[in-house]
Parts: C-alpha cells; structure tokens; sequence
C-alpha cells in the first residue's frame, strides 16, 4: 500500500514538469543578460513550450496551467495582466484543434506547423498591447522577435524531447 | 457511461476554455479600469520572485563582467591613451567648476537663495528586464522595506533611467524613459526651454509639449526640470539629436544594456503635495 502511494505520488510530481519547466521559461525570458538591444525582442520561450506540450502532452498542460503561466509571465514582464494567458490559450487551442494533423509526423512538419502558430501568437500579442494602452504599439522589434523565437525553436525542443523521455515515459 | 464521457468531457474542455478566455479578458479590463487591485497581485509575484531573480540574474552579471575584463584587457594601450587626454581636458573642467562653484556660492548668499534639498539614494541591483516588444520595465531588488516609493527617479552614472511605478517589500518595477507611458517633465539646459519627454518604446524618446515657435538645437543637452516636485531637477537625460518636421528625438545618455546596479534617489520637496493616487504603471496619463 505504501509502495502504491509512493507510485502514485512519483507519478504525480513527474506529471509537474512540464508545468515547472515551462514557469522556468517565463522566468528565465526577463533575465537581463545585458547583450546589446536583446531585451525587446527575447524569443517568446512559452509559446515553444505551450505549443510543444499542447502536441505531445497536452494531458499534462492542462488550460489552467496554461492560464497560470501567462499570468506569471505577465506579473513579471510587466505587460498587461491576462494579455500572455490569452495569447497562450490560443495557441493551446489552435494547436489542440490541428492535433490530428501533427501526430507522428516528422519534426520539420512541426515545426513548419509553429513557422504558422508564432507569428500569429506575437501578432496577437501585439493588437492585445495596442488596445489595452490605446495606442499602436511600435512593432519593430517583432520581426526578429519572430525569427529568434523559430531560430530556438529546434534547440529548446530538443531539450524538452529529452526531458520528456527521461521523466515521462511512463508519467 | 463511456459513451457518455466523451462528449462531457469535450464540453467540460470547451466550457473551461472559454472561461479561461473570458478571465484573461477580464483581468485585461480590470486592469484598466481598477489598476489598483492588479497591480497588487502582479506585486505579490514580483516579489515572491525576487530572491530567485536576484540568484538567476547573478550568473548572467559574471559572464558580462568577464567579457567587459576581456575587452578591456585588449584594448589596454588604446584606452590608456584616451584617458590620459580625458584627464587633460577634465583637470581643466575641475579648475572651471571650482572657480564656478565659489562665485556660485557667493551669489546665492548674496540673493539669499532657497536651496534644492539634497537628494539621498538607495543602490539597488536590476535583478529582471522585463517586457520583451511591448514594455519597456526593469526590476530592482530594492522595495519599501529599502525606502523605495512609487515616483521615485532612478539613475546610473550616465543620467536618469526611469522612474519607480510599482513598489513590493523587496522589489521595484521601473517604468524606463524609453516606454510607451513614460511622461518625464525636462528642460533644454542652455535655454531653459520646457518641454514634457515622451516615450514610444523606440530607444529614442521624443520632445514634446514645446513651446510654439521654438527652436531645439541638435546636440543640446536636455536635463529634468524638477517641475511637480517628483523628480530632481537637473538630472541628465540625453541629448536633442534629430529634427524631422518638427519632432525632436532624445538620445539618452545612459546605455541601456549595461545597466547593473542603479541608484533611486529619494527627493522630497518640503512642502510638496503627496500624490493622492499611487502611480500606475498601466494607463495614459490622467
């Protein structure tokens, strides 16, 4: 029995690491790490997270989670309250719904696939920006924004991949 | 009952989606609306994470350090060199502002002049730059218990940085010259033109509010007017560096991507009114 609560309880806190890692992200993505002109267009390290759990393990990123993330991410980066949680969301569902399409395909799909989810995350992260300070936003630093995010995108998801395999496989 | 499952369990899915978005929404317009309660809460995480922040933020420092020692290892001679006629030319500035400083002090006995109290500061160390493409914010590991208060200008060595707009027991957001909401009231140092200084999140804030039919030169020194009490006055801030049809751009003095350790100065006027609501780092100017 005890041996059965101790299972239960591993397989439980396995079942965190994605959150974890992807809280770890929104943190690490305000670090100043004093590279010249880096702060405005830092890669936008939880939509790679969201859109790789919503794929692989969406099971294990539940909404709320989600919701939690870009809360935090806000309360942190100072942007409006509840903008990331939506951009988030979207993501999630964009990639929930599409969830067929990716399943067993190569990694080149899928990332193909997320060449069309990020620009579309910052875009909306933008007009969300725009409206809640009623002006236009300069959107300038989006462009490399959007490259950097797809550049890391290979990187960052091999890691999960291994995090995966290591800590999940049976989670 | 699995037969049934299914299509709960994808209304549940729906259902809380839809919540979600309608939260994140509404907190959106909470925000707007009553800033007060939002900002406590993005308080409460800031300084939750402050003292992870302050660790994470500690390695990334080192690496910037070494880099700075390996640069300035090279480039040794040359420095050197500029220095020693740095030194030249700032041995002569010394002797110009003690003679200045004498006959200064002799005018204000002789008018009788009320002096600016001096500002004392609290050093604090950034510890998060924060934002990404919309904002442009910094997090200090300095807070209330520290002396911190909302309002407060914060500089560097090179001149003022921004301005302090939320205030945790252990953390600072501040509100950078640079951002969309920055309103910084500034005077041209030669004319003693005023002007407000107005962000766009672009790294060069522009002049606004000038007086109609006055000229700004490029090349001139723009410092903070003390105007409303807040901020000092004199301050640096950057110099008036281009003039397309009648808007003039600011290029600030301070390096925005060195910025470690910064200074909040805590200047109260005797006698100056307290502001009657916090300033919210959200929100055009009301």
């Amino acid at each position: 029995m005890t041996l059965d609560f101790w299972h239960r309880f591993d397989r439980a806190v396995r079942g965190l690491t994605p959150l974890a890692l992807t809280l770890l992200l929104a943190l690490l993505s305000v670090v100043p790490l004093r590279i010249p002109g880096f702060a405005p267009i830092t890669p936008a390290l939880t939509v790679i997270a969201v859109y790789y759990w919503s794929i692989y393990r969406p099971d294990l990123l539940p909404l709320i989670a989600i919701f939690l993330v870009g809360i935090f991410q806000d309360a942190l980066g100072g942007t409006p309250l509840g903008s990331s949680s939506l951009v988030l969301l979207l993501v999630q569902a964009v990639v929930v719904a599409q969830r067929r399409f990716f399943h067993g395909k190569t990694f080149l799909v899928e990332w193909w696939g997320f060449m069309l989810v990020a620009p579309g995350a910052l875009l909306a992260g933008w007009i969300l920006a725009s409206l809640y300070f009623g002006a236009v936003v300069t959107p300038k630093p989006l462009g490399f924004q959007l490259l950097l995010t797809i550049a890391l995108y290979p990187c960052l998801t091999w890691l999960l991949a291994r995090v995966q395999q290591r800590l999940l496989q049976h989670a | 009952m699995a037969r049934l499952a299914l299509p709960v369990k994808g209304w549940v899915q729906r259902f809380g989606f839809l919540l979600l978005v309608g939260v994140s929404i509404g907190l959106m317009i909470l925000g707007r609306a009553e800033s007060r309660i939002v900002e406590q809460l993005r308080i409460a995480v800031t300084d939750a994470m402050a003292p992870v922040l302050d660790v994470v933020s500690r390695p990334t420092a080192a690496v910037a350090a070494l880099a700075e020692e390996i640069d300035a290892l090279v480039n040794l001679r040359s420095e050197n060199a500029r220095l020693r006629q740095d030194n030249e030319r700032l041995r002569q500035w010394h002797a110009a502002a003690r003679a200045l400083e004498r006959q200064n002090a002799v005018y204000a006995t002789l008018l009788n002049v009320v002096g600016d109290p001096r500002p004392a500061f609290i050093t604090a160390r950034v510890i998060a730059d924060a934002g990404g493409a919309f904002v442009r914010t910094l997090l200090l590991n300095a807070g209330a218990r520290d002396g911190v208060r909302n309002g407060q200008a914060v500089i560097d060595g090179d001149g003022l940085v921004g301005r302090v707009v939320e205030t945790g027991r252990r953390s600072a957001r501040i509100l950078l010259i640079t951002d969309l909401n920055s309103r910084i009231p500034v005077v041209v140092e030669s004319t003693r033109v005023p002007a407000i200084l107005a962000g766009d999140n672009s790294d060069r804030p522009r002049l606004t509010f000038l007086p109609v039919g006055v000229a700004v030169e490029p090349g001139e020194r723009i410092v903070t007017s003390g105007q409303g009490g807040r901020l000092p006055p004199g301050l640096p801030v950057g110099e008036v560096f281009s003039l397309s049809d009648g808007v003039a751009g600011v290029r600030p003095f301070v390096d925005w991507h060195t910025l470690e350790y910064l200074r909040v100065l805590d200047y109260a006027l005797p006698g100056a009114l307290p502001s009657t609501r916090p300033a919210g780092r959200a929100g055009p100017l009301r």
